[in-house]
C-alpha cells in the first residue's frame, strides 16, 4: 500500500469514496420518494390515464430481502424484485458492502452513531469495548430465519424489519409531510410580516418550493405516532451501540452476511505490524473485531473502511483474499438457533393466523387492484409507496384494523381521502404487486365488465341530511363517479315539523353499480361519522365478500 | 468580603436582568392576552368581484354560433359581440374561470372544452392582456383534473398561466349575500382587471343545471357541500359578487344526464355551438335549453332575474351557422 502523508489520507482515502457513495444513495432515495406522487415524473398515457415513472421504485425493487420472501411467499418474483439479484450476487463476492455504502438507513445511522457524545459508554475505552464484536448481533440472523419460516408458510412481516421499507415509511410518511409542514409554516408566517423584505422571502420560498419541495397539498398520515416512536428510537439506540440496529437487528443485514459466507473480498490484518492500539474500533460500523489476535468477523463487516484509515501502522487493509485462518467467514450462528427462529416463526403463524383478520368481520378497505387477503399479505411489504401517491390521500397504514399481520398495510379512510374513478396510481406504483397493475378499463369496466369494487357505500340513514332531518342535500349523488351513477334519487314529499309539505330528493344506493371508491363519504356533509359510508362489502378480489346473488345466463 | 456576601453592583446588575426579564414576560403574555378567543385571521380583501362592463347597446346579449370547428366558433361568437378589443385592454391581467370540476377527458363532457379555452386565451394576448391566468378549485384533485382535462396542456403552450388552487391562494372574503357571508375565495378571481367565465353547459341532479352561474362553486374553497342545502340562493348570492366582463358557453359537448360527473360517451351529446355573452342570466337562460329545460324550471335565475344580475327573456340574441 502506498504511504499517504496523514494529513492528505484523510482526503484523498477510499473511505471518502464511501461518504460518497452514502450521500448520492441517501440523497436519492429521499429524492425518490419525495417524488412519488403526482409530479411532473408522472407520465400521461395514450388513453389519458397517468402512470408514474418507473424509477420511483429502484429501491425497493433493488431490496434482496423482499424479492426473496415475498418469492418464497407467493412463488412468484413480481415486477422488477429481480433487482435484488445484483446486490446479491455481489455480496457474494464482495461482502456487506451493501450496509456501508447504499443502505439509505444504515447511512442514517451511521450518521447518528458518529455524533460526539459525553456518554462514558461512548468514549475511550467504553467505546472500544462497545465497538467489539457482541452476541446480541446475533439477533438479526434470528428474526431473519423467524421471517423466512413467516413468509414460506404466507405471511411475509419483512416489511416491519427491512431496512429499506423502515425508511421508506418513515421518510415519506413522517419526514417529509413534516418537511412540507414546515416549510408551508415557515413561507406562511413569513409571507404574513408586514415588513416588505421578509414578506418577500417567504413568497420567494413558495416561488421556489412549489411544486418542488412544498406539495400541492400538504400529506396527512395516520397513525404517525407509531411510524416516529419506531424511527426514533432506531436513531436514538445509535447513542448507546453504534449501529444497534443494523448490528443486532436488521434482517437484511443478515441475509448479507449469510450471503456473504464465500466472499474473496474483505479485510486483511497483518498482524506482524499491529501494535494492539485498537484504534480500529473506533470507528467500526459492523461490530466486526478488526483488533488484534481474533478472527475478523466478515459476515458483520460492513466494509466502511474506517479500520483501515484508521490504523497508524498500516496494519489493515481491504482486498482479496483467499480463504484463512486470519478471518472467520461464517456468521455466529448455530443450526440448532437457526433452527428455534425458524420453528418461532412457524409457531407465530398460527397464532397470528387464529386472530380475527380471517374471520368474517373484516371492516378495512384495500386499494382496488389488491389481492385476496390472504394472497395480499403475501406480497405487501409496506413500503408506503401506495399511500404517499394517492392523490386524494386515501390510503392510510392500518395499525390494527387487519390485524397483527396487516400493521402498516395500506388501508382506505374515506373520510380523509376517497378512491378517484380514472386513477391507478397505487396499482402501478407497487412494487411487489400486493395492489397487481390495474388497466384502466378493468377499474373503470365497461357493458360487458363490471368495474372493480373496493367496496359498497351504505345510508346512515339517521344522520343522512335528506333522510334523518328532510333537508336537501345529495351531495353524495353529485359526486357518485360511475355512469349511470351508483345513488339515484327518490323524489318524495316530507312533512315538515310546522305540518307543511316539502318535496325532497332522498338518495338510495344501487349496490350493483356501486364500486366502493368512497366519494360520497368523502363529500358527505355531514362530519364525525357521515350520513354515507363505505365497507369493504362486495369487493370484487374476495368472492365470498361478494353481495348479491345473479341469475345464471 | 468573604464569597457569600454580594456585592452591590453585582445585586444591582442581577435584579435588572430579573426586572428586565419579568417586564418582558408580563408585558408579553398581557400583549398578547385576549378576553377572547379570536382565530388567527386571513387577509380580508376589500376588492370586490364585479368586472363588468357597461351595455353596449351597439351589440346583442347573446352570440351563438354553431361550428364544427370549435375554435373557429368561438373566435366568430366573440366577433358578434364586438370583438375581444371591447373586452379586454392592452395591459389587462385576466382571470379566466374555465369549469374544470372532474378528473375527465374532455370527450366525457365534465370539464370546458380545452379548445375553447385556449382560443379565449389567446385572443386576449392577442387584445394585449398582460397576463392570462385559469385556475378553478376542482371537487376531484386538482392535479389531476387540471391535466386529464387537457386545459393544463392548451394553456401552458400559449404561454397562459394555469395555476393549481393552492391553499395559500385563498383570502377570506364577505360576499354579502343572503346566505354566503365571509367564505375563502382563490384570490385569482380577485386580482385582475377582467374575469372572464367559461362554462361548459351540464346536467345536475339538485339545481338541474350546471352552466355559467353554478360555475362560480369553483372560485370558493370551505365547505361548499354545505351550500347544497340552498343550492339556487348560493348561485344567485354568488353571482351577484362575481359579475364576469364576459362569458363564453361553452355547449359543442352538452352532458345531457347523469351530470355533473357524466362518464359514458352517451352521457354528451354534441351540439358544437359556443355561446358568448355578457348577460350571465341571458347565457344560462338560453343554455339551458341544450338540456331539454325551460328557463323557469330553473329557480337560480328567476332569484338572479330578480337582483338585476341580467334576463330571463327579452334579451338580444344573434345566431349564426358555419358550415
Amino acid at each position: 500500500m502506498i504511504k499517504l502523508p496523514s494529513s492528505l489520507k484523510g482526503i484523498m482515502g477510499v473511505r471518502w469514496l464511501r461518504r460518497l457513495s452514502q450521500a448520492l444513495f441517501l440523497t436519492a432515495f429521499v429524492v425518490l420518494i419525495y417524488l412519488t406522487e403526482f409530479s411532473f415524473t408522472s407520465v400521461k398515457g395514450p388513453d389519458d390515464s397517468i402512470s408514474p415513472s418507473p424509477w420511483l421504485n429502484l429501491f425497493f425493487n433493488i431490496d434482496p430481502i423482499s424479492g426473496l420472501v415475498t418469492g418464497i411467499a407467493s412463488w412468484l418474483i413480481y415486477g422488477s424484485l429481480l433487482l435484488g439479484l445484483i446486490i446479491l450476487i455481489t455480496t457474494i463476492f464482495f461482502g456487506r458492502f451493501f450496509c456501508g455504502w447504499i443502505c439509505p438507513l444504515g447511512s442514517i445511522n451511521h450518521m447518528f452513531s458518529a455524533f460526539k457524545s459525553e456518554r462514558k459508554s461512548r468514549r475511550g475505552i467504553n467505546l472500544v469495548e462497545s465497538n467489539k464484536y457482541h452476541r446480541y448481533q446475533a439477533w438479526k440472523y434470528y428474526i431473519f430465519f423467524g421471517l423466512i419460516a413467516l413468509g414460506l408458510l404466507g405471511s411475509v412481516q419483512t416489511g416491519l424489519f427491512d431496512p429499506i421499507t423502515i425508511a421508506g415509511r418513515s421518510i415519506g410518511l413522517v419526514l417529509i409531510p413534516a418537511l412540507n409542514a414546515a416549510l408551508t409554516g415557515i413561507a406562511n408566517f413569513l409571507s404574513g410580516s408586514p415588513v416588505g423584505f421578509i414578506a418577500l422571502v417567504g413568497k420567494g420560498i413558495f416561488a421556489v418550493g412549489s411544486g418542488t419541495l412544498i406539495y400541492f397539498k400538504q400529506p396527512h398520515f395516520q397513525g404517525i405516532f407509531w411510524l416516529t416512536l419506531i424511527f426514533v428510537a432506531i436513531l436514538v439506540s445509535n447513542r448507546v451501540f453504534t449501529r444497534f440496529w443494523c448490528r443486532g437487528l436488521c434482517p437484511l443485514g443478515a441475509f448479507l452476511g449469510i450471503m456473504s459466507r464465500y466472499s474473496i473480498f474483505g479485510l486483511k490484518k497483518f498482524q506482524d505490524k499491529c501494535t494492539d492500539c485498537n484504534l480500529c474500533l473506533y470507528h467500526c460500523q459492523g461490530g466486526d473485531d478488526p483488533h488484534w489476535n481474533v478472527p475478523h468477523r466478515r459476515a458483520e463487516c460492513h466494509l466502511c473502511l474506517n479500520c483501515q484509515a484508521d490504523c497508524p501502522e498500516g496494519a489493515l487493509s481491504f482486498g482479496f483474499q483467499s480463504k484463512s485462518k486470519a478471518y472467520d467467514s461464517a456468521p455466529d450462528l448455530t443450526r440448532r438457533r437457526a433452527i428455534v427462529a425458524g420453528i418461532a416463526g412457524l409457531v407465530a403463524f398460527p397464532i397470528i393466523r387464529s386472530g380475527d383478520t380471517f374471520a368474517r368481520k373484516n371492516q378495512f378497505i384495500r386499494p382496488p387492484g389488491s389481492l385476496i387477503e390472504k394472497d395480499f399479505l403475501k406480497r405487501c411489504i409496506r413500503c408506503g409507496q401506495c399511500m404517499k401517491i394517492c392523490p386524494t390521500n386515501a390510503l392510510q397504514p392500518a395499525l390494527l384494523q387487519s390485524g397483527w399481520e396487516g400493521i402498516f398495510t395500506p388501508v382506505l379512510v374515506a373520510q380523509i381521502g376517497y378512491c378517484e374513478h380514472y386513477c391507478t396510481l397505487c396499482s402501478q406504483v407497487c412494487p411487489t404487486g400486493a395492489i397487481t397493475r390495474l388497466e384502466l378499463r378493468a377499474k373503470i369496466g365497461d357493458d360487458l365488465t363490471p368495474p372493480t369494487r373496493i367496496g359498497s357505500a351504505f345510508f346512515d340513514k339517521g344522520r343522512c341530511l335528506p333522510w334523518a332531518s328532510g333537508i336537501t342535500c345529495i351531495v353524495c349523488e353529485e359526486w357518485c363517479p360511475t355512469s349511470p351513477k351508483a345513488i339515484w334519487l327518490e323524489e318524495t314529499e316530507v312533512i315538515a315539523r310546522d305540518g307543511t309539505k316539502k318535496s325532497i330528493k332522498l338518495p338510495h344506493v344501487n349496490p350493483d353499480m356501486c364500486t366502493g371508491c368512497g366519494a360520497c363519504e368523502y363529500a358527505c356533509p355531514v362530519t364525525g361519522s357521515p350520513g354515507i359510508y363505505v365497507t369493504s362489502a362486495n369487493e370484487t378480489r374476495d368472492p365470498e365478500r361478494s353481495l348479491l346473488l345473479r341469475k345464471r345466463k | 468580603m468573604s464569597d457569600s456576601n454580594i456585592k452591590r453592583r453585582d445585586f444591582i446588575k442581577l435584579a435588572g436582568k430579573a426586572v428586565l426579564l419579568s417586564a418582558v414576560t408580563g408585558g408579553g403574555g398581557y400583549l398578547l392576552s385576549k378576553n377572547e378567543y379570536s382565530p388567527p385571521a386571513m387577509t380580508t380583501l376589500s376588492l370586490n368581484g364585479n368586472r363588468l362592463l357597461p351595455a353596449d347597446l351597439a351589440y346583442p346579449d347573446l352570440a351563438v354560433v354553431k361550428a364544427g370547428d370549435h375554435a373557429q366558433a368561438t373566435r366568430t361568437a366573440v366577433d358578434l359581440l364586438g370583438g375581444i378589443e371591447r373586452f379586454i385592454s392592452r395591459g389587462d391581467i385576466v382571470t379566466i374561470k374555465p369549469n374544470i370540476g372532474w378528473d375527465r377527458t374532455p370527450a366525457q363532457g365534465a370539464n370546458t372544452n380545452p379548445i375553447l379555452v385556449k382560443t379565449v386565451a389567446q385572443l386576449c394576448f392577442d387584445a394585449g392582456a398582460k397576463k392570462v391566468i385559469a385556475t378553478d378549485m376542482p371537487c376531484n384533485d386538482a392535479r389531476r383534473t387540471f391535466a386529464r382535462s387537457g386545459i393544463e396542456e392548451s394553456l401552458k403552450a400559449i404561454g397562459a398561466d394555469i395555476v393549481l388552487p393552492e391553499e395559500r391562494f385563498f383570502v377570506q372574503v364577505d360576499l354579502g349575500g343572503e346566505i354566503l357571508g365571509k367564505w375563502p375565495v382563490l384570490r385569482q378571481f380577485l386580482e385582475n382587471d377582467k374575469l372572464i367565465n367559461m362554462p361548459v353547459v351540464k346536467h345536475h341532479n339538485l339545481s338541474l343545471a350546471t352552466i355559467g352561474m353554478k360555475n362560480w362553486y369553483g372560485v370558493l374553497g370551505g365547505p361548499r357541500n354545505r351550500l347544497h342545502q340552498m343550492v339556487d340562493v348560493s348561485i344567485a348570492d354568488l353571482s351577484s359578487y362575481f359579475r364576469p366582463s364576459l362569458i363564453i358557453v361553452d355547449a359543442t359537448r352538452v352532458m345531457i344526464r347523469n351530470g355533473p360527473v357524466g362518464g359514458r360517451s352517451s352521457d354528451v351529446e354534441i351540439r358544437d355551438t359556443v355561446i358568448a355573452a355578457t348577460d350571465q342570466v341571458a347565457a344560462d337562460s338560453y343554455a339551458c335549453g341544450f338540456l331539454g329545460l325551460a328557463p323557469s324550471a330553473l329557480k337560480y335565475l328567476s332569484y338572479g332575474e330578480s337582483r338585476g344580475l341580467g334576463k330571463i327573456s327579452g334579451y338580444r340574441i344573434i345566431n349564426q351557422e358555419i358550415a
